[in-house]
């Protein structure tokens, strides 16, 4: 047991003495909340608008007046029409109203920078409820289930901790280990008569703490400072992550038994592991959007059912029975990795 | 401070602190011009701390030094025009050829064309590496790459040449032959500042130090040291001098 | 700085990277793996929607209403359900991500214009559900009006025609493409630049060349200007992916491009130079570059819109060097804008890559 200890103890005092790379891990997460929570937002909230109008009515007075008030918009003025391409080639206006009298008829024309696909069409649903003075009542009434306020906080809550723990447990573990094996301080531990097992739980156990104090203020922060609201689902949010720490340790161990220097270990794990978690596994952009294919590979990409589970305990605060499959599927995965790597281990060092 | 002319290298209570660890603690030595001075010690007994304090490599925390004819405080990039520099772990570029490292090395020293033409062909003749001109430096053997290193060092005829235990790791064969290429080097006028493990290898030099714990604790001819320890070889002057060290392993 | 000694580090820099057994491969295959896969995965346009409809009517109008929703393109109806708990079940499933409520004698009170709709969207995505719940208004919208004009109850409305210019298909793609070569620059011209120079630390080469009169501004340049050139091969790769496998070409002119690739290469060689003259080791500078290009990921404008943002955050992106080359880089490529129309930009991006370099030149350190 005191050996155990003092290899969880140097390991740890590794990771401490390398306060830079401790205060990254410990405050990216952080970080990325707030900006997920805070700052990014797919929301269009402010599309900037000029008008060319050709002839002053009673009718043309009323949508100026409603675009002006409107919060959506940012009302930019009158225009002369020859200036509406320059104004929208050099980004310095989102949509052009072209309002035109023909034989006492209002026509209306909107020239919108259609680049960003979906601020182009919000943008003219928009100006189009104006035009026709729906927007003072509308018939139809919208509402947001779960997560009311539409910040896309909670929803990235998952995907920062999939991402973070391949980051610790995944890429810290597997390089600490290597650098082991490079420096020649690995086989001098293996030719001791310390047990295998003893040395690699030595190497594991103290990112397994660090992901756990993550874990503990990505939680706190999401239950205090973005409102998540609390209930019974939070011991399932914890077991599921500790599954995920778990897997996620094991993939680090299994990439140190198959690479020997720390920068391949760096490569392997971020292309083979930390590109997929933020490309596929549903984090960022919605699985079920991609190409059957990459919805085929993204199903082998642990971060996937991690998010997946994680969501709908916190967010949609759904029972336990409906993420049994996401759980069992980890599991499976857990058991497979850890089992591969310890005989790989096991055979590498004979 | 007042330097005398005819010395290459002098030091004066030259101090290096890492926090509250003193890696060098108030040396002093002078090294003349064209001496080969060998400088030993344990590992850990601050040798590469002090000789990067005379390549200009690390500010000192306090004393003064100079090293070829320049102020290694305020004038620390003027004395690399004047050094040569070689250590067993680093020096050439693995993946570049013999040719382009020389090449590289030596246009960075200042050299014309013509003169880095004329110098790499004298080089390649003396130390016979014609066929090796287009190998990559990692596929050559380490003997040959350390005289390669040491002839890169000196291309540019530098007033001293600093050698951080440039032996390492090689046989007696290889070793005797790479003192050959120092004594020529000397013989030319070039001051060499040699840090080894070899004790034997002392033997060469006209007068060695021994550091121990940042300390310079004897400095003399080796025929002086021996006789002052009543020793018969550097060896055991070494385990005398170094015996109550409290660093190193 | 003298000229030859540039030149000579300059090929040793280029000699050991085309020698390199891994970055020629990363330079020519990282571009064409993300430009093959993420413009197909990085999709915002919302399809598939499934949409679960409460009929309390049971009414034509109610059932003409269904049926134009599964007939949209973005729409599908996942079920009709009797109740309300009904459908919300259907959401917790997954089977559907909008409700749509109608409530009962809904077409007899449209008449008399105070019946309302309800619409409630699944909220976890929320990029989803907005558009979604949008999506559904609309062609409720549509069926509604139709349905009045053909009662004889029509409001009359002016007539209102849309253009939209750059990218009439309205294809999110040429959206993306232009912003993910920029995320290839980002990722290799940060990592690269701060991989080599660490690693000339770990091998010791670096004390080689410290102990040399080279001038540091030589040997700092000698690591930045060759991402010039790994930074217009990258993009020149990805532009012809672009054009080969998604037909998209720039519509403005490959100078501009070219210009600002190789001010933004500079400004992320130099930043990865500067994280690798403070690192002591690999596993620390990538660390450092890594969080950084998270939050010029995100803050850049790549994948939501800046304007979409907090005052307070817009503030910050002026600090982010990603948003004026993706700014550019879109501007050029789908509304053929030129230098002189983006040199608000162009400025900005020169700024940062001459403050960068400085930078990298200031805290590379020839002694400790």
């Amino acid at each position: 047991m005191s050996i155990f200890k003092s290899l969880v103890r140097k390991e740890a005092l590794h990771i401490v003495r390398d306060p830079r790379t401790m205060v990254i891990t410990l405050l990216m997460p952080i970080v990325l909340l707030l900006l997920f929570g805070f700052a990014i937002s797919t929301e269009v909230n402010d599309v900037r608008v000029v008008a060319v109008v050709d002839q002053f009515t009673d009718e043309t007075r009323g949508i100026l007046q409603r675009l002006s008030v409107n919060d959506y918009f940012t009302f930019q003025g009158l225009t002369a029409p020859e200036d509406v391409d320059m104004l929208l080639r050099s980004g310095k206006t989102d949509a052009a109203l072209f309002l035109r009298n023909e034989e006492g008829l209002l026509k209306s024309q909107i020239v919108v920078d259609a680049s960003n696909t979906n601020t182009a069409q919000t943008a003219t649903a928009y100006i189009r409820g104006v035009i026709n003075g729906t927007s003072a009542k509308s018939p139809i009434l919208t509402s947001t289930l779960y997560n009311p306020q539409l910040k896309s906080a909670y929803n990235f809550v998952p995907g920062i901790l999939g991402m973070i723990f391949i980051l610790i447990c995944a890429i810290m573990t597997s390089v600490s280990i290597v650098r082991e094996k490079e420096t020649g301080t690995m086989s001098l531990l293996l030719v001791s008569p310390v047990k295998p097992r003893t040395i690699i739980l030595g190497k594991l156990v103290p990112y397994f703490l660090l992901s756990c104090v993550i874990l503990t203020v990505m939680l706190l922060m999401a239950y205090t400072v973005l409102g998540l609201p609390v209930s019974s689902s939070v011991i399932s949010v914890i077991a599921v992550s500790l599954l995920y720490i778990i897997l996620s340790l094991s993939i680090g161990l299994m990439v140190s038994t198959v690479v020997d220097t720390q920068l391949t270990a760096l490569i392997v794990s971020a292309v083979m592991f930390m590109l997929p978690v933020i490309m596929l596994s549903g984090m960022i952009f919605p699985v079920d959007n991609m190409p059957v294919v990459l919805q085929w590979i993204s199903n082998i990409i642990p971060a996937r059912w991690y998010i997946e589970a994680m969501r709908k305990l916190m967010v949609q605060h759904l029972a336990l029975s409906y993420i049994l499959k996401d759980v069992l599927i980890l599991l499976i995965m857990t058991i497979v990795l850890l089992a591969a790597s310890i005989a790989k281990f096991k055979s590498s060092t004979k | 401070m007042t330097m005398d002319k005819g010395n290459a290298i002098s030091v004066r209570n030259l101090t290096k602190r890492f926090g509250s660890f003193t890696a060098v603690d108030h040396i002093s030595f002078d090294v003349s011009k064209g001496e080969i001075f060998g400088f030993l010690g344990a590992n850990g007994a601050g040798k590469t701390t002090a000789m990067r304090m005379l390549c200009g490599l690390s500010v000192p925390t306090s004393g003064d030094g100079n090293v070829a004819g320049c102020d290694i405080i305020t004038q620390a990039e003027a004395i690399k025009h004047r050094i040569g520099y070689m250590s067993q772990k680093f020096s050439l570029y693995s993946g570049l050829t013999v040719e382009e490292n020389i090449r590289l090395f030596s246009t960075i020293y200042g050299m014309t064309s013509r003169q880095i033409r004329e110098a790499s062909e004298r080089l390649f003749k003396e130390l016979g590496m014609q066929d090796m001109r287009r190998a990559y430096v990692k596929d050559i053997p380490v003997g040959w790459r350390q005289k390669l290193a040491f002839a890169v060092a000196t291309i540019h005829k530098p007033e001293v040449v600093f050698l951080d235990e440039p032996t390492g790791g090689v046989d007696p064969v290889t070793r005797s032959k790479f003192w050959e290429l120092i004594y020529k080097a000397s013989s030319e006028g070039m001051t060499v500042f040699v840090t080894t493990h070899y004790l034997d290898e002392a033997e060469y030099c006209n007068r060695i130090s021994i550091m121990v714990d940042g300390k310079i604790s004897a400095l003399d001819s080796p025929a002086d040291l021996k006789e002052k320890y009543h020793a018969a070889t550097i060896d055991e002057v070494f385990r005398i001098v170094a015996q109550n060290a409290q660093r190193g392993d | 700085m003298n000229p030859r000694i540039l030149k000579a580090l300059l090929i040793k820099e280029i000699k050991l990277m085309k020698r390199n057994p891994l970055i020629p491969k990363i330079i020519i295959a990282m571009p064409i793996m993300v430009m093959l896969v993420l413009p197909l995965v990085a999709n915002l346009d919302v399809k598939n929607v499934g949409v679960t409809v409460v009929d309390n009517d049971h009414s034509q109008l109610s059932r003409r209403m269904i049926a134009d929703i599964e007939a949209s393109e973005y729409l599908t109806v996942s079920a009709v359900a009797e109740t309300y708990d009904e459908a919300i079940a259907s959401v917790e499933r997954g089977e559907a991500d909008v409700i749509l409520t109608i409530p009962p004698h809904y077409s007899r009170e449209i008449v008399e214009g105070n019946a309302e709709l309800d619409i409630e969207a699944n909220g976890v995505n929320a990029t989803k559900g907005m558009l979604g719940a949008q999506y559904v208004s609309q062609s409720a919208m549509a069926t509604l009006s139709q349905w009045r004009s053909e009662n004889g109850i029509a409001v009359t409305v002016p007539e209102t025609s849309v253009i939209n210019l750059y990218n009439p298909t309205l294809n999110f793609r040429n959206y993306m493409i232009p912003a993910l070569i920029v995320v290839l620059l980002i990722i290799i011209c940060g990592f690269l630049p701060a991989l080599n120079l660490v690693s000339e630390k770990e091998s010791g080469t670096i004390e080689a060349m410290n102990v040399t009169p080279v001038s540091r501004f030589a040997f700092v340049l000698s690591k930045l200007i060759p991402f010039w050139i790994v930074g217009l091969i990258v993009v020149t790769v990805g532009m012809i992916i672009g054009w080969l496998v998604y037909g998209l070409k720039p519509a403005g002119s490959l100078g501009a491009i070219y210009l600002v690739t190789i001010l933004f290469s500079l400004t992320m060689s130099g930043l990865g130079v500067t994280i690798a003259n403070k690192s002591a080791t690999m596993l620390q500078s990538i660390f450092v570059m890594f969080a950084f290009i998270m939050i010029f990921q995100l803050m850049g404008g790549l994948f939501t819109p800046i304007r979409s943002m907090p005052e307070w955050a817009q503030y910050i992106t002026y600090a982010i060097p990603p948003r004026y080359f993706i700014e550019i880089m879109r501007s050029v490529y789908l509304k053929g804008a030129g230098i002189i129309d983006l040199w608000p930009q162009y400025a900005a991006i020169a700024a940062f890559a001459l403050l960068l370099s400085l930078l990298a030149a200031i805290t590379y350190n020839k002694r400790t």
